[in-house]
């Protein structure tokens, strides 16, 4: 017989076996990279900031990017219209965009996937009653609701990430019911039963680990919606008041410098444009690593 | 003899499970009677197959006894006590005593959940046991069943079809169940690796007393785990007796027509091929008479209009038809 050289592994520890997984997709992997870069952007936006993100430079009202030509290495991607400096209202706005996701997606997530596990677990008539006021809510065109929230509770960030957290909601109770439906019948959920779990224990440990997967893609896409929402509700004046330097806001006050001055707009729309596929990118790593049918 | 000297732990009594059915807007609903009055016992240690093709009501039958479902009518008696009529922890402790194989081991396991936890759950669900105690016994009963130690760690991704049902089958032994269900357990398994499961059962049958109520419809599987044979149509009994006698010599034609469907390597065991003209009746709209008149080349007149019973012989056998009770079979 011939000596083999077989190195016997020891079982992983869950992170290290997510990473394992999780490494293997390049894409997720630059979308992780992108994404922490943001977030350390926005931590330590008050460090690497180089102006106050409201200073107004008056003398320097629309200076080009410093690599282009008129440009200064005072402003390194330029000035707005007012004269503020770009760069540290972008740093500036990653910590609103990235609180304002968080936050939406946070509570949309957790009463989604609530409702929808009750609304799927149960049936009869929690069900018809949640999943009617769900197609209520998706009746209703997304921005137009949200705006009709914003217009009862008064325009602040706060409440218009409110009520874009209504509006994503019947998404989240939808996909968690669906999953819901398809996992409740299967054995492993009856086998738990015969072994004495109730409906609590079986809803939240038994079945709702197998109905992750598609909610956290849709999680990290709705993370990027809601940026991108946020910044249709700051455009009309209901979301992120000015002067706070936030993505959506900075893009829609730059619209009148389409022409004239390109930076104005395009690095604002790069952020949200790389930002957004960076967490798409990730979300989709996350589902394939957490999948373990997906793994050998 | 009494229940007790025969020491009976499972014993069910004109088990019936009847589901309505919507036959549509405004229309009187239907009912689907799915089991019909099954009456059957199982002593420890013993092993009940109960037989039939696709639909006869094995599998509800099965779901009644692990309190899945609650029967239509009847009763269910664990160890002398009515299981239907107990409450809190009287049924908490009964469940647990009564436990369930499934067919599809692909299906039964937990897909996000390690072997260890999968394990486990029984215990951390109905016992106080630590940690370190729960981990004990399911390493104990890994090994019981012909499963390593390091498999603890594992997902049931990770195992072939044989060895899931393994696990399966260690975990309904989590609680020391006094009977187990096993609702076809190996046929979705290789023919090889069926013969291994099927010794591990019986194995662990001898040393821990189990009761078994063997659902299959696999009659070769059958012939070499059970004691005793239940053939079931259409939500009814209608053979039941010793496995040797079934099989020696069957009784009702539905009996000797699912026999000859067996393949057998001895020429002498082998029945001439039956072929039953058309298929199993819906249990929704069932023939009136007989349920499997339409079927059977014996049948006549009184096959057509009434219901024959289930009537016991002196060999220890039950059957349930009026050709063979008039001698007018000619086998």
């Amino acid at each position: 017989m011939t000596q083999s050289n077989i190195t016997v592994q020891g079982p992983r520890t869950p992170l290290n076996e997510f990473w394992f997984y999780f490494k293997q997709n390049r894409g997720a992997v630059i979308g992780l990279a992108y994404v922490s870069f943001i977030v350390l952007l926005a931590v330590l936006a008050d460090v690497l900031a180089p102006h106050s993100p409201t200073d107004q430079f008056r003398e320097f009202i629309l200076t080009p990017p410093a690599f282009s030509e008129g440009g200064s290495s005072q402003f390194l991607l330029g000035t707005d219209g007012v004269g503020r400096d770009i760069l540290s209202r972008l740093m500036h706005g990653a910590r609103l965009s990235l609180l304002i996701g968080l936050f939406i997606v946070s509570i949309s997530l957790i009463m989604g996937i609530s409702l929808g596990l009750f609304a799927g677990y149960f049936g009869g008539f929690l069900d018809t009653a949640i999943m009617r006021i769900s197609d209520i809510l998706q009746s209703l065109p997304a921005l137009l609701l949200a705006i009709g929230i914003v217009a009862v509770l008064g325009p602040s960030i706060v409440n218009a990430g409110l009520a874009l957290s209504l509006v994503y909601l019947p998404h989240y109770i939808r996909l968690t019911r669906a999953s819901v439906l398809a996992e409740k019948n299967r054995d492993y959920v009856i086998s738990s039963r015969v072994a004495g779990a109730r409906s609590m224990r079986l809803m939240f440990i038994t079945i709702l680990p197998n109905c992750l997967a598609p909610l956290i893609v849709q999680a990290t896409l709705g993370f990027s919606n809601a940026i991108l929402d946020m910044a249709a509700l700051g455009f009309l004046g209901l979301g992120a008041q000015p002067p706070l330097p936030e993505w959506g806001t900075m893009l829609a006050t730059a619209k009148e410098f389409i022409q004239s001055a390109w930076w104005v707009v395009t690095f604002p729309g790069l952020m949200i444009l790389t930002t957004v596929l960076a967490f798409n990118l990730m979300g989709d790593g996350l589902r394939d690593a957490l999948d373990p049918k997906l793994k050998q | 003899m009494t229940a007790q000297e025969k020491n009976i732990v499972l014993r069910g009594e004109g088990l019936k499970q009847h589901y309505e059915v919507s036959q549509g807007f405004l229309k009187p609903k239907g009912i689907v009677k799915a089991v019909d009055g099954v009456s059957f016992e199982v002593a420890a240690g013993k092993t009940l197959a109960v037989v039939g093709e696709s639909g006869c009501g094995k599998s509800t039958l099965a779901r009644q006894l692990t309190m899945i479902e609650t029967p239509t009518a009847g009763s269910i008696e664990f160890n002398g006590k009515n299981l239907l009529a107990l409450t809190g922890d009287a049924k908490k402790e009964a469940r647990q005593r009564i436990q369930i194989i499934f067919q599809n081991p692909y299906g039964s396991l937990n897909p996000r959940k390690k072997v260890g936890h999968i394990l486990e759950e029984p215990l951390v669900i109905n016992s106080e046991m630590t940690p370190p105690d729960r981990k004990e016994r399911a390493l104990y009963l890994l090994e019981k069943v012909g499963l390593k130690a390091e498999h603890y760690d594992r997902y049931p991704h990770m195992f072939s079809g044989g060895q899931r049902q393994r696990i399966a089958i260690a975990r309904g032994l989590m609680m020391n169940p006094k009977v187990v269900v096993a609702d076809e357990p190996v046929s979705a398994l290789d023919v090889s690796v069926q013969a291994q499961v099927l010794n591990l059962m019986m194995d662990i049958q001898k040393e821990f007393g189990l009761a078994y109520i063997f659902i299959s419809h696999d009659l070769s599987v059958v012939e070499h785990i059970a004691d005793e044979v239940l053939v079931m149509y259409l939500g009814r009994v209608v053979e039941q007796g010793p496995t040797e006698q079934i099989f020696k010599n069957p009784k009702h034609p539905y009996t000797r027509a699912l026999l000859s469907s067996t393949p057998r390597i001895k020429p002498e065991q082998r029945i001439e091929k039956i072929r039953l003209p058309g298929e199993l009746p819906s249990p929704m709209n069932p023939p009136l008479g007989c349920a499997f008149h339409g079927r059977c080349k014996y049948a006549n007149d009184q096959c057509r209009h009434i219901t024959p019973e289930l009537i016991a012989k002196e060999d220890g056998s039950k059957i349930r038809c009026f050709a063979y009770e008039e001698g007018r079979l000619d086998y």
